[in-house]
Formats: structure tokens, sequence, C-alpha cells
């Protein structure tokens, strides 16, 4: 709880410490939303094989995603399989894996986003607490670089980006792939 | 302009002296292997994905420009972040210092009844010393970030701003986890251990019901929170339990969504030296039936920004290229610096926080070599600024009067002169004379140059 | 070309060799040098340790004492720097504003020896013969400072009969740094031994760079050990024959 006057007294002193009136102009000269390419999907799957995730490009995603008794988002396309059913997260640790779409995948850096406010993509604890993410990715949804990821998604959505299995740099600074997130991230990118 | 009056940060941000501390440390041989190690391998990476942007100077100078437009309008972009994160449902508080968060914080978690808490890392959190103002209440508070583990099981500090069990090697982890966790079948290997902290922590991300974490990034416009991360420790603290409370420095913010397509640029690349960090949460506001609290901390950023020359560093987005970077903080690590910030950003963060007076060595614990501001993404020019704190920090007596006499001397070349030839007999002293101190400090590493039998002017006069 | 050498303080009262070599090297190359006879320091001690204010009567003095002259070499990366980006914050930070537009022009005028060699004069080859293995260290403000970047490596490669041997780690600091490695001795005396055992590994007799500051560091930590390494500013391994 604010003490009394806190508040104010903050922003009194913010503006006591701009006394000199600074200003800043920004200029953007950095590479902006890009060009597609045919170079994108390539690149994407070079960078999620550099974090060890699993790639498989496919124009069969139902094949490809099998029978394993996973679960999946509920707004995934019914032929995906999986259980659809609304899991605690006690339960979510007894399930072997998950299946979800994403809202854009990133070239440059092999980054996936999901959007925890779509159905396909569902609650963040699903795609959290299993220890396999599957995550199907359409070819159209890759994008070369960041900027074209953050112009293409709402700010005020709730939102995951992944790049890779779960990692830790903590000992040595030598990367680690599975700590606390899912250990095995499999991209299966649609090329339908 | 003066600075007096304007009320400083409390909390862990001071320590020995520099010199004292750093000596310590020097004498740690495992230390200075681990740290040579650690640093050495992310230098290594950093440089190579930074070198894959062709246009990092671009966005280098944007982070730049995009933190002072931060800095020169917070005012306004903390009250629409604000208003934007209360409209969304979260309570928004204000603290001054580091006793007024700690007593927010302790206030919300124990009104929840919790014994427990787990923390995402976060440097605003070690600054005000959330952990022991919430042991004092009764709470637990428990890291979950395998570094802050760590140290939290080896009773240590931590050291660096982004790994802070940098100074262990992975057998020093080892036996930390033997003692701490009762693991009896662990071995020397990064994934083994790895493996052991989340055996460790699985039943409290599933059972805790409070959350604290930081933030790396408060977008004004949204009123969203970032946390970047690599481990998914910060995920399950952000979406398992039911009450969450970020703690956010007030210059986290940035303006806009957008303003993200160069932080998230910047960040991981100068951080971890990777392309992008395996995970990063965005949420705005309560999420999935949460409760939300976010606490903006001051506790010295104002007075930070009240100096032109000096608030710069509140650019900083904590990235530890320059702790890498530096061979000062390569050999004597980051507990020398006796605050949370330590490496170069906290030689000039912890003094302008606390104020001069409450660390005044740190500013000279640099051999301004320059290295922290090329590598620092949001371009602070730490050697700069470090000369700037120099400037105000109290100086010893003796010193103050050979400097004075040493201006007397060079600001008159009839006087340099005299002095320069006097100082030819010091040929009689030899090569290592005994000196007094801080000059005794020159000559016990060091062989003195034998001063010549004629200065460079005078064989001048003569030809 | 007529040059104005800014001999520095500590080659003045120290090294004077290294004065002597710029000078035989500017005069071989056919240039007439002059030695201002006002000058003393830069004053970048006293500002990098926290006293600018009694650094503006050294750079008001400096300011005068090269006020005229066309051009100004420096056999220091350092000096240079300071000359360049300290000077005239100093004297504007004490109120001196016509100080500090003066000390703009003289800092326009101002270059370290190797940057005057290859940009000013566009000589590489400036004719010189060392027959020695020698490795370089690119001190600090040269590399960061000046942007010196490739010029001194190009300089001693076009040198006749030098065996130049890549020094590891070489834009690593040497832990000089000034009053650092008094205030404090026990980080810089560690950074040296680091910087030393480098140099030791390449087999090189002598060890160059183009400040003194940092060679009389490094030096004396070498000479402390007996490690038969010399160190020999640049100046001097360009103006041999």
């Amino acid at each position: 709880m604010t003490e009394p006057g806190a508040r104010a007294a903050i922003l009194a002193r913010v503006r006591s410490a701009l006394r000199d009136r600074p200003s800043a102009t920004v200029a953007r000269d950095y590479r902006r939303a890009g060009t597609r390419g045919r170079g994108d999907l390539d690149r994407f799957a070079e960078m999620l094989r550099d974090y060890r995730a699993l790639v498989r490009i496919t124009d069969d995603v139902p094949a490809a995603i099998g029978d394993r008794g996973f679960i999946a988002a509920p707004g995934c396309p019914p032929e995906w399989g999986g259980d659809r059913r609304q899991h605690t997260v006690a339960e979510l640790d007894r399930v072997d894996g998950v299946i979800t779409a994403c809202a854009v995948a990133i070239a440059d850096t092999g980054t996936i986003v999901l959007d925890h406010d779509a159905p396909d993509q569902g609650a963040r604890a699903l795609t959290l607490v299993p220890d396999h993410h599957i995550v199907v990715v359409r070819a159209d949804q890759i994008v070369p670089g960041v900027p074209d990821a953050v112009a293409a998604l709402a700010g005020v959505r709730t939102q995951t980006w992944i790049s890779g299995p779960s990692a830790t740099s903590d000992i040595e600074l030598e990367r680690v792939e599975g700590v606390h997130g899912p250990r095995t991230l499999e991209v299966i990118i649609d090329i339908r | 302009m003066t600075f007096i009056g304007m009320p400083r940060g409390t909390g862990n941000l001071t320590g020995a002296p520099f010199p004292e501390a750093a000596s310590e440390a020097l004498d740690n041989a495992q230390l200075r292997r681990n740290l040579a190690k650690a640093t050495g391998t992310i230098r290594a990476k950093r440089a190579a994905v930074v070198d894959e942007l062709p246009d990092w100077a671009a966005l280098r100078a944007a982070g730049a420009a995009i933190k002072d437009d931060v800095l020169a309008n917070l005012d306004t972009y903390l009250l629409r972040f604000e208003a934007a994160l209360t409209e969304r449902g979260s309570t928004v508080h204000w603290a001054r210092d580091a006793e007024e968060a700690t007593r927010i914080v302790t206030e919300l978690v124990t009104a929840t009844g919790a014994r427990e808490v787990i923390k995402v890392k976060s440097m605003a959190t070690a600054e005000i010393g959330l952990n022991e103002a919430l042991a004092a209440a009764g709470v637990a508070a428990v890291e979950t970030d395998l570094a802050e583990l760590i140290v939290q099981l080896g009773h240590d500090r931590p050291s660096h701003i982004l790994v802070p069990a940098i100074h262990r090697n992975r057998a020093e982890i080892r036996e930390i986890f033997a003692e701490g966790m009762g693991a009896t079948d662990l071995t020397d290997d990064p994934r083994v251990l790895a493996e052991a902290a989340r055996a460790h922590l699985r039943r409290k991300f599933l059972t805790v019901d409070v959350a604290v974490s930081g933030a790396n990034f408060a977008i004004a416009e949204t009123g969203g929170l970032v946390v970047v991360e690599s481990e998914g420790n910060g995920r399950m603290c952000l979406t398992l339990p039911r009450t969450l409370i970020s703690v956010v420095g007030i210059e986290k913010i940035i303006p806009a969504w957008q303003d993200l397509e160069v932080f998230l640029q910047l960040l991981p690349r100068s951080s971890t030296g990777e392309r992008m960090n395996p995970y990063t949460s965005v949420w705005t506001g309560p999420t999935e039936g949460q409760t939300s609290h976010v606490v903006l901390v001051d506790n010295g950023r104002t007075a930070t920004l009240a100096d032109p020359d000096g608030r710069a560093a509140l650019r900083c987005i904590r990235c530890s290229a320059c702790l890498n970077s530096c061979p000062v903080y390569e050999r004597t690590g980051g507990h020398a610096y006796g605050s949370t910030y330590p490496g170069p950003i906290g030689a000039v963060l912890s003094p302008q926080l606390t104020g001069i007076d409450r660390n005044p060595t740190l500013p000279y614990a640099s051999s301004l070599c320059g290295v922290c501001y090329d590598v620092c993404p949001v371009a602070i020019d730490i050697p700069s600024m470090l000369v700037h704190l120099r400037g105000r920090a109290p100086k010893p007596r003796a010193e103050a009067a050979a400097m004075r006499a040493a201006a007397w001397a060079m600001s008159d070349h009839r006087r340099w002169r005299r002095l320069l030839r006097a100082g030819r007999l010091g040929r009689a002293l030899g090569r290592r004379p005994m000196l007094p101190p801080p000059l005794s400090a020159w000559t016990r590493a060091r062989d003195l140059p034998e001063p010549p039998r004629q200065t460079f002017r005078d064989w001048w006069d003569t030809r | 070309m007529r040059v104005a050498l800014f001999v520095t303080c500590l080659v003045d009262g120290l090294f004077p060799d290294v004065g002597k070599a710029t000078v035989t090297l500017l005069e071989r190359l056919g240039h007439e040098v002059v030695v201002p006879p006002r000058q003393t320091c830069c004053g970048q001690m006293h500002i990098n340790t926290g006293y600018a204010a009694q650094a503006a009567p050294i750079v008001a003095n400096h300011v005068e004492a090269f006020a005229d002259a066309d051009v100004v070499v420096v056999p220091s990366g350092s000096c240079a720097g300071s000359i360049r980006h300290q000077h005239a914050e100093v004297a504007r930070e004490h109120g001196r504003p016509g100080l500090a537009d003066a000390a703009t022009a003289v800092a326009a005028r101002t270059y370290e020896l190797s940057e005057f060699l290859v940009d000013v004069l566009g000589v590489t080859d400036v004719g010189a013969y060392f027959p020695h293995r020698v490795t370089y260290h690119p001190t600090c403000h040269s590399l960061r400072v000046l942007g010196v970047g490739e010029r001194p490596l190009r300089l001693l490669r076009a040198v006749r009969g030098i065996d130049l041997v890549e020094l590891p780690g070489a834009e690593t600091c040497c832990g000089f740094g000034g009053t650092f490695a008094l205030k404090n001795a026990d980080t810089s005396t560690a950074m040296l031994a680091d910087k030393m055992s480098a140099v030791t590994t390449t087999g090189a007799k002598v060890l160059t760079a183009g400040d003194s500051s940092c060679l009389m560091h490094i030096g004396g930590g070498l000479a402390r050990l007996r490690s038969g390494v010399r160190t020999l500013h640049l100046a001097e391994i360009l103006a041999a024959t």
C-alpha cells in the first residue's frame, strides 16, 4: 500500500530532476519491417536447430503429429487430434505433451510467438507445464526479423516468445537445454 | 545546478572500499579461473551474434535515444503506464526508497496468508533487500533462477547481474546442491545439475501461491510488463501462482510496444550472446484470473536523473555486457563492488543511487580502458561518467595537496622545468627505491624508470 | 610542413629518447620540427583523477602554448585523446567558453603520431630498419578513444628487417590507467601479470606501443621479472635505421 504522498513525491522529484528540460529525438535507422523472402523458412529452421529444437517441414501436419496421446489447445484444427479438455495444473504435470498453433514466427532468431488470448494457442500453463511442446507454424506465419513480428502482434495480448527449448547458461556460461520449461520443443512447419 | 536534498537510495548498494575488497578477491585463484573462463566464453559469443546484425550501430543509437526520451519525459510516461495498468485491473504502488518498497511487498504477501513466495530473478528486489525483509516477516522467498538458487543454497551473495553465481564452477555447484538439496547422486555435468534444480523446484512451482517478479521492460502505452529469461522459471512464477507482485524501477519504462523491436534485439545478443533468449513473457495487467500488483520504485533513481552528466546510467537494460568485457571485473569479480550492481555499470550507478559519499571508491574501480562503452547496447559512456563522478568524490587530503602542487607546477613552463630538473636527482634512488605510500604501490610489482641525465627540453635547447 | 611537437610531460621528464626519436623521424621525412617552449602537460592525470578544476589552468597553458601551431603532433594516444575529448569540456565546466573554443581549435589540429604519419603525411613506409622480433600492444586510449585502428601496425609492417608477431589478447588493458595503478594497485598488478605473460609467450624481444605511460607500467613489470624483453615506443622503432 503506497505511503500517502509517495506517488506525488516521486513525480515531484522527477519534475525537479528534469529542470534542465532535456529532449531526445529517436531516429529509427535500423532495419524496419523487412521483405519476406524464400530464405526465411530455411533460416528459421536453421536457427531452431541451432537451439536444438526438433524441426519438421511437412505438407501433412496430422501425419507429422501422429497419435502420441498429447493434449491440444482447444482452438486447434480438429485434424491435429489431441485431448481438448481443460486440465488443472496438477493434471498438466502428468501429460506427455501438448500441441498448439502460434501467432507469428521470426526467421532471424528462430522465435515462435504464442498469443495466449487465441484459442488455438491456449492459456500459458498449457505450453509450460508439459515436458514436450509441439507447435505448428504455417509457412506464411514466418516473418524475417524482430520488427516484423512486433508489427504483426498487438501489444495488449498475453504472449510468450519461445526460442528453442528451456535452457540455462548459469553454470560456467555454458548453454544446457532443459530446465523448467518444456525440454523438447518440436516445431512442425506446415508448407501446404 | 545542485543536487543536495534529492533523496538517495537505500538497500544493498554499498560495501567495503573497492581496493580492499578487490585485494581479497584477487587472492582467490579459483575465483579468477572461474571468472576468466566464464567471461571469455560469453565475450566470444556476444561478439559473434552482434557481428551478425548489419544494423547494430543503428539499433544501439535507437536504444539509447528511446531511453533518453523516457528519461526526459519520465513523469508523463509513468502516469501513462499507471493509467493503462489500472485500467486493466492491476494495482499500482509507489515506493520512494527500499524501506517503502519492501514494506509494500511484505504487506501484500502477508495479506494473502502465504508463508512462502517464489521469485523470478530480479535486480530491483535484490537492490531493496526484499528477501531479508520477507524473512523478517516470517515469509520464505524461494529463488527459482538456477544461478540465484546456487547463491541462495550456498548462503552466498550474487556477483553478476545476469549470472549471479558466475564466480562458482561446476564442482563447487555440485557441492552446494548436494548440501542444500540433500542430493547424493550428482555429478559435475551441468545437465545433471540443471536437472537437479528442475526436480528441486518443481513442487514449489506447482504449489506456492504468490510470486514476486521484476520486469525488464514496462510499456507505458499498454501497461505491459516484459520478463526476459531462459529457463522457464520466470514463466512458472508469472503463470501459476494466484498473486503476482512485480517490483519495477521507474527507469524500466519504454514508451510503446513498438520499441520492443529495438530492445529485444539489443538485450539477448548483449547479455547471453544468443540471437534470442529462450523465453520472453509479455502480459498486461491481471492475466488468467490472477491478482496483479506493480510496485514502482524510485530508491535514488530521481537523484540520478537530476545530474545531466550522470543520468544516462539510467538507460541501462541490465545486459551485463560491460561486466563480461571489463578487465577489472574479470579479475576481481562482482563481490568487490559491494553493491547489487557490480562491474562498470555498477561503478557509475551505485554511487549515483546512494550518493557519492556512501560509495566514494567505486568511480575509481576502472582503468578507463573504455571497452564497457564499446559493448554497451544503449551507448552509456561509462568512462566519461566515471571521470565525472571522480570529480564529485571526496578526496584524500594528501592526494589533493599533491595534485594541487602538481597542477601549480604544470600550469607554468618555468616551474615545470625546475621540477623536472629536480626529478633527475631521483637517479640516486635507483630503480627499486623504498617509496612512501601510495607510490610504494608502484614499486611493489614494477621497477621505476631510471630518470634520464637530461630532460627532453634541456636536450632540445642544446641543439 | 612545420610541425609543433607536444612531447608530453612523461616523455620530457622520464623518456626523452622518445621525444628525440620523434624529432629524428619527422625531420627525416622532411619536416621542420618546433618545440613550443611554454608546453608542459595535457592535464589528463588531474582530469581523470577527479581534479578537473586544478586541470583547468594546465589546459589553459597548453592551449596558449600551441595557439599558433599549424599542426601539433603528440607521441601519445592518451594525451591526444585528452586534448581532443576532454580539454574543451574542462574549460566549459569551469566557466571559460573562450578557452573552450580555443581548445577545440587546437584539438582539431592535433594528431597522435601514427595518425599524423598515415593520415596527414600519407606515409606508411618511413624508411626504418629494425631487425628484431617485436610485438605491439594497442593502448586503450589510442584504440578506443582515438580509434587509430591498424595505423601503427601498418607503419610497423613497413619497417625493414622487423619480425612483427601478434600479441595474444592485444586489446585487453595492461592495467596502467594512470592513478588507477596506485589507487587499485593489486588489481592493476593482476592485469599487468596477464599482459606480461601474453608478451613473453610471443618470444618477442621488444614490446612497442604508442604510449610511454603504458610502456612504463609494462616495462617496469618486465624489468622486475628480468624477462629480457625491453619496451620501446613506436617512435623509437620508426626512427631506427
